[in-house]
């Protein structure tokens, strides 16, 4: 192989002397708007209207208040799992399981819910949370367990666990948890009201999933941000040798990791199922375990930057919706788009810590 | 109970994860982690499929479904290698981009079905009872898969550009102070990760299922991921693994022929909770993994002063 | 050998005779906020032994990295036998006939001698044919290898062999070596000097780069000083004294550091007895039945050559690795802490300092008032309740700049930003500010310019003289020679029996590093 052969001769980089917090910000916003020229040349391809395409996919849905109050719910879950998936990442923990986690607290959660069917309490609703978060919980507790006693690679396991977490959940609508009275479809019984989240704006599904959502954040940042546990997990994710110098315990750091994001990422999945969708179906998530990847990313694995990411990404599921309805677009697109944003900024955020050479020209064989 | 289609049945479940992990264990091998598989066997599944309802022909479907895996890892090299952008993330990313873009594409595809590729008797062979349907009654994919693990285990191995391969994946900044280009080779080893991940998913489009689902490689690409692990990086434990796997796949097919009542829900499971098992057993042994796996692995390569 | 030592310095004298080998004029580099190289101008003549001396961050390394190849010049002129050339890649200076012998070693662990020889060699062989000629090629030079074992077994003087013997191979006309004697013992180091006369006296250049100016004395016909990234002075060594040229490296006058008069008291603070640690690393070294003790302000070194043991000592001191079946084999203050972990042995008053800077002692990313905290959360009244206190970070950080003389921009500043030297004046000074009474240094002045060097040394002294009980794990035998009580020597996983410094010797302790007790 030839040695002088080089790729990109003349593209140089060099590492800056710190972080630039002004690109930490501008990466988002220019690959959010490369993303949408790549919507122009997509549309135009799929033989629609760009202009139009984009005007129904970004805009529309925004000029109703139904529009926006749906915007609300579905970036309630994005913005749920995303601040969890935000906090393992900062400490170098992989969970990308967050769907599976999501759908055992839908099952741990709704199944109580479907036990308490028949119970007049308002005792009902904090039991099917907190049931249904304990689902995440040990969802996410297992790829841990793997991780700090064998050593098992996260990634894997806590994929592996999701499409796991799926097929239980379509073995219990198909089988002993679908609705007799449902003319064999593979759903579960309505909920009761008592296993209802409350609903915040009249005619809207908007329900107090939401306000969890914005504590979420709030707590997230105060501990990342002002507490010994949030500078451990900034260590560990760093440096684990200098977290371990430190006297800082990383098998609990990955621990907590897990029940955090697992935690979250239940609660966004029984809110999803007794606040917006009302019972069990065999799929109670278009993927948002994998988008709040995304919005983590877009959110700088910040609390706060999560939350703006997760209401961007949650236009795009609605702006998909709309875009089928209205100008007949394949729903996939959502997802295609999704997957461009994110490589958008994986290759905007290069200029965080590195910046373009000014010599690039200069090192070209001056040596004579 | 008659054991031959069973054997048959495996070899096909256990092509695709074959051909996957065979392109992935170069990857790994240069140093690069491309947790894209999944994604990239998607691209090539429906890139396949797509060339094949299209023109017909089986050979241009694989070539496309091939260099489409080609195109879409050549994103992922120009991110990790050239922007050094993390690996773990990028190769998430890539999977959610060939979710997507499959899903796409394939949106105009579905309820399409093809006649699968045709099998590629080899001559008398093919003719012996038994051995001859079992080893020599193929289409040309299963074929590959046996030649280019074997090609792999060798150049790996025994040659001079194996050697600097693993060299790279060793220790970038040694294999770069010897003058060796560390980006090239890891493009090139990303890039035939990407050929093998398209051919692995043109084998599901065109042979396993031959019609379009979304989401049709169900997983494979990352037992693909876990079965580097399983086999240690190790051409012929791989190998192993590939078939371990395609067994499991396909008990569940005949589970239910052998009159055993269960949720078909709790046999699909089957494959992933072996790996997840296959993983625990393989990564307790810390000191197994450490030897054994490129110690650049997930490093990002940036030429020291 | 005589011979050889004429004839470089008739080269010297009379320069003409000689044609020079290779001549670099007005070699310039730049790397963003530094000048590495400043129109630097060095000629080598066949046969000769030329020394590049300088400090560490001189530009020594940027300028062989650019003589070989790995780097290009911004500006200036590379003369190779008389014609002007550029090279881009190390294979092309291979072909000329340079090779180098890193000071970090370009080797692989995971593969064996012969895969890693035959990696660099241009010419392509096979690896049969490669065993053979490194053979033939050790045994002329009287450097024995075995090519069919496997790096990560090896010493580091006989990796270090690999190095020499893959530049061998190619037959180079210039070899260049980066300090290659900081990883040998003394007696390692007078053998190399052997091969590489012999070599020389065959009519093969070398450049010989360092800073220890006794060995550059004893070997070099002509020595080049850097400092700073720009050419000093050309000198023949042999006819400067070690002072001069000293002074030359450094710009500035040092002063020796004095030594208080030692405690005398005998309360034991830090006692290992018979401790066995298996390392987790499959490429480390098992530790075998250790013991020691350090009394109150006493500063035992432990000398030895890298890779025989230190990172795990380190491990198991710290509590970084805890053995759980272990007994009471390691006491702080006569309190066993052999199964408490890193942060219970802090809270005992001990403070360690390992090798790594980057990554293990602080975080490059991270500001250094983050870094200040890295290691004081637990003990000074820093974090309330859980919460951090930001006020009291940012005294504590400011205390540890000003204490200990820290060069830098700011509390918030990246900690990649700072040198070797104030790097690691703020690591020790963070440690040293929590008044430990028992401190753990590896390593304490690896890479660290002169002026920062002394007053590093100068703190552990105080520090020691305030009655804390001090380890220095050290391959540098000057530095042991100069600050400790007492010397041991760390060999394959076993440490030898203690020394009083007066009673040591050089020779002695280099034996003992190359693992011959024999008196």
């Amino acid at each position: 192989m030839s040695q002088s052969f080089r790729f990109f001769p003349k593209f140089v980089l060099e590492p800056r002397l710190e972080v630039s917090g002004q690109w930490m910000i501008l990466s988002p916003i220019i690959a959010i708007i490369l993303t949408l020229f790549s919507g122009i040349i997509i549309f135009s391809l799929l033989g629609k209207d760009p202009f139009l395409a984009l005007y129904t996919f970004f805009v529309q849905p925004l000029t109703t208040m139904f529009g926006i109050t749906e915007l609300l719910v579905k970036g309630t879950p994005l913005v749920l799992i995303g601040v969890g998936l935000a906090i393992g990442f900062k400490a170098n923990v992989w969970n990308i399981g967050a769907e599976g986690q999501f759908t055992m607290g839908a099952v741990f959660g709704g199944g109580t819910a479907l036990l308490c069917q028949h119970m007049e309490s308002i005792l009902v609703l904090p039991l099917v949370l907190v049931l249904g978060t304990l689902g995440g919980i040990l969802w996410g507790a297992i790829p841990a367990f793997l991780k700090t006693r064998f050593n098992a690679n996260e990634i894997l396991t806590s994929l592996m666990l999701s499409y796991v977490a799926v097929l239980w959940l379509s073995y219990l609508v198909h089988g002993p948890w679908r609705d007799p009275a449902g003319f064999n479809f593979p759903e579960s019984q309505l909920f009761s009201d008592y296993a209802m989240l409350p609903i915040l704006i009249e005619n809207s599904r908007l329900n107090l999933g939401a306000l969890f959502a914005i504590l979420v954040v709030l707590a997230a940042w105060i501990l990342m941000a002002r507490t010994i546990i949030g500078f451990q997990l900034r260590v560990v994710g760093l440096a684990p040798r200098a977290a371990h110098y430190a006297g800082f315990k990383q098998s609990g750091l990955i621990w907590l990791s897990f029940l955090i994001s697992g935690g979250l990422a239940g609660l966004a999945g029984i809110a999803e199922v007794s606040g917006t969708i009302g019972q069990l179906l065999p799929s109670v998530s278009p993927g948002y375990g994998f988008t709040a990847i995304i919005v983590a990313f877009l959110g700088r694995l910040h609390p706060v930057g999560v939350l703006f990411a997760g209401l961007i990404m949650a236009l795009s599921y609605i702006g998909g919706e709309n875009a089928q309805i209205e100008i007949g677009l394949p729903a996939a697109v959502t997802g295609l788009f999704q997957g461009i944003l994110l490589f958008f900024l994986l290759a905007c955020d290069v200029l965080v810590r590195y910046r373009f050479s000014h010599r690039s020209v200069l090192t070209g064989g001056r040596c004579e | 109970m008659d054991l031959l289609p069973v054997a048959l049945t495996i070899i096909t479940a256990s092509t695709p994860l074959l051909l996957a992990a065979t392109g992935e264990l170069v990857t790994e091998k240069a140093g690069v982690l491309n947790l894209g598989v999944e994604g990239m066997m998607l691209v090539g599944a429906i890139a396949a499929f797509a060339a094949a309802v299209s023109t017909g022909s089986g050979l241009i479907a694989i070539l496309v479904g091939a260099f489409s895996g080609v195109a879409v890892a050549a994103i992922f090299a120009v991110l990790t290698l050239t922007c050094l952008a993390n690996q773990v993330a990028t190769g998430l990313a890539l999977t959610i981009f060939g979710v997507g873009l499959s899903a796409l594409v394939g949106s105009n595809f579905v309820g399409i079905s093809l006649e699968p590729l045709p099998q590629l008797n080899i001559g008398v062979l093919s003719t012996i009872p038994i051995l001859g349907d079992l080893l020599f009654g193929h289409d040309v994919l299963v074929y590959l898969s046996f030649i280019m693990i074997l090609l792999v285990g060798y150049f790996l191995s025994k040659t001079r550009s194996g050697l600097i391969l693993r060299a790279v994946g060793e220790s970038h900044d040694s294999a770069h102070a010897l003058g060796y280009s560390v980006l090239t080779v890891r493009y090139l080893a990303v890039l035939f990760g990407g050929f093998m991940s398209g051919l692995a998913g043109s084998y599901l489009s065109l042979v396993y299922t031959p019609l379009w689902a979304e989401n049709m490689t169900a997983g494979r690409g990352w037992i693909a991921l876990a079965l580097v692990v399983f086999g240690t990086w190790r051409a012929g434990r791989i190998a192993f693994g590939a078939y371990l796997f395609g067994a499991i796949t396909i008990l569940q097919l005949h589970v239910q022929g052998w009159g055993i009542n269960i949720a078909s829900q709790f046999m699909t499971m089957l494959p992933y909770l072996a790996t997840v098992v296959v993983l625990v057993f393989i990564s307790s042994d810390k000191m197994k993994i450490r030897i054994n796996a490129p110690q650049s692995i997930g490093k990002v390569f940036y030429p020291p002063r | 050998m005589s011979q050889n030592k004429a004839k470089s310095k008739i080269g010297q004298l009379d320069g003409l005779e000689l044609a020079p080998l290779l001549k670099l004029s007005g070699i310039t580099k730049s790397f963003p906020g530094i000048l590495a190289n400043d129109t630097i101008d060095l000629t080598v003549k066949q046969g000769e032994i030329h020394a590049l001396l300088g400090e560490n961050g001189a530009g020594k390394s940027t300028l062989v990295k650019i003589i070989y190849g790995l780097l290009t010049p911004d500006a200036g002129t590379f003369e190779w036998e008389e014609s002007v050339t550029s090279l881009s890649n190390p294979a092309q200076a291979r072909a000329l006939g340079i090779g180098m012998v890193f000071q970090h070693f370009s080797l692989f662990e995971a593969l064996t001698v012969c895969e890693n020889i035959a990696i660099a060699d241009d010419q392509k062989l096979n690896l049969k044919t490669v065993a053979l000629r490194i053979k033939e090629v050790s045994n002329r030079y009287g450097l024995p290898i075995d090519p069919d074992r496997y790096v990560h077994s090896l010493s580091v003087g006989e990796k270090q062999r690999i190095e020499i013997l893959r530049c061998l191979l190619q037959r180079p006309k210039l070899l260049i070596l980066d300090e290659p004697t900081s990883v040998l013992t003394p007696q390692e180091a007078s053998n190399l000097f052997v091969t590489l006369e012999n070599l020389a006296s065959s009519g093969c250049a070398i450049l010989y780069i360092s800073h220890k100016l006794e060995e550059v004395r004893s070997l070099c016909g002509t020595a080049t000083i850097l400092r700073n990234g720009a050419v000093v002075a050309t000198c023949n060594p042999k006819l400067e004294t070690a002072k001069t040229m000293a002074e030359l490296m450094i710009g500035v006058k040092l002063h020796n550091i004095k030594r208080s008069e030692k405690l005398e008291n005998h309360d034991n603070r830090l006692q290992i007895n018979k401790l066995n640690l298996k390392s987790n690393d499959p490429f480390g070294m098992d530790l075998k039945n250790i013991s020691f003790d350090i009394q109150e302000g006493e500063v035992l070194g432990i000398a030895g050559v890298a890779g025989n043991g230190q990172t795990e000592l380190m491990a198991a001191l710290s509590g970084e690795i805890v053995q759980n079946d272990s007994h009471d084999n390691i006491t702080f203050d006569h309190v066993c802490v052999s199964g408490m972990g890193v942060a219970a042995r802090r809270a005992m008053g001990a403070s360690f300092v390992p090798e790594e800077r980057y990554g293990h002692a602080a975080i490059k990313e991270m500001s250094l008032k983050d870094n200040a905290l890295l290691t004081t959360s637990q003990k000074i009244n820093l974090v309330k309740k859980g919460f951090l206190q930001s006020n009291e970070i940012c005294d504590l950080t400011q205390k540890i700049i000003s204490d200990f003389d820290v060069r830098t921009t700011g509390l918030e500043m990246e900690t990649a930003n700072l040198s070797g030297g104030n790097l690691q004046k703020f690591i020790l000074g963070r440690e040293i500010l929590q008044n430990p009474r028992i401190l753990i240094v590896s390593q304490p002045t690896w890479g660290v310019d002169a002026g920062a060097a002394v007053f590093l040394r100068k703190s552990l002294l105080d520090l020691a003289a305030r009655g804390c009980a001090i380890l220095i794990i050290s391959q540098d035998l000057d530095e042991i020679f100069e600050i400790c009580d007492r010397i041991a020597v760390l060999y394959q996983g076993t440490l030898s029996p203690s020394i009083t410094r007066e009673s040591a010797s050089v020779h002695q302790i280099g034996l003992l590093m190359g693992g011959k007790t024999g008196e």
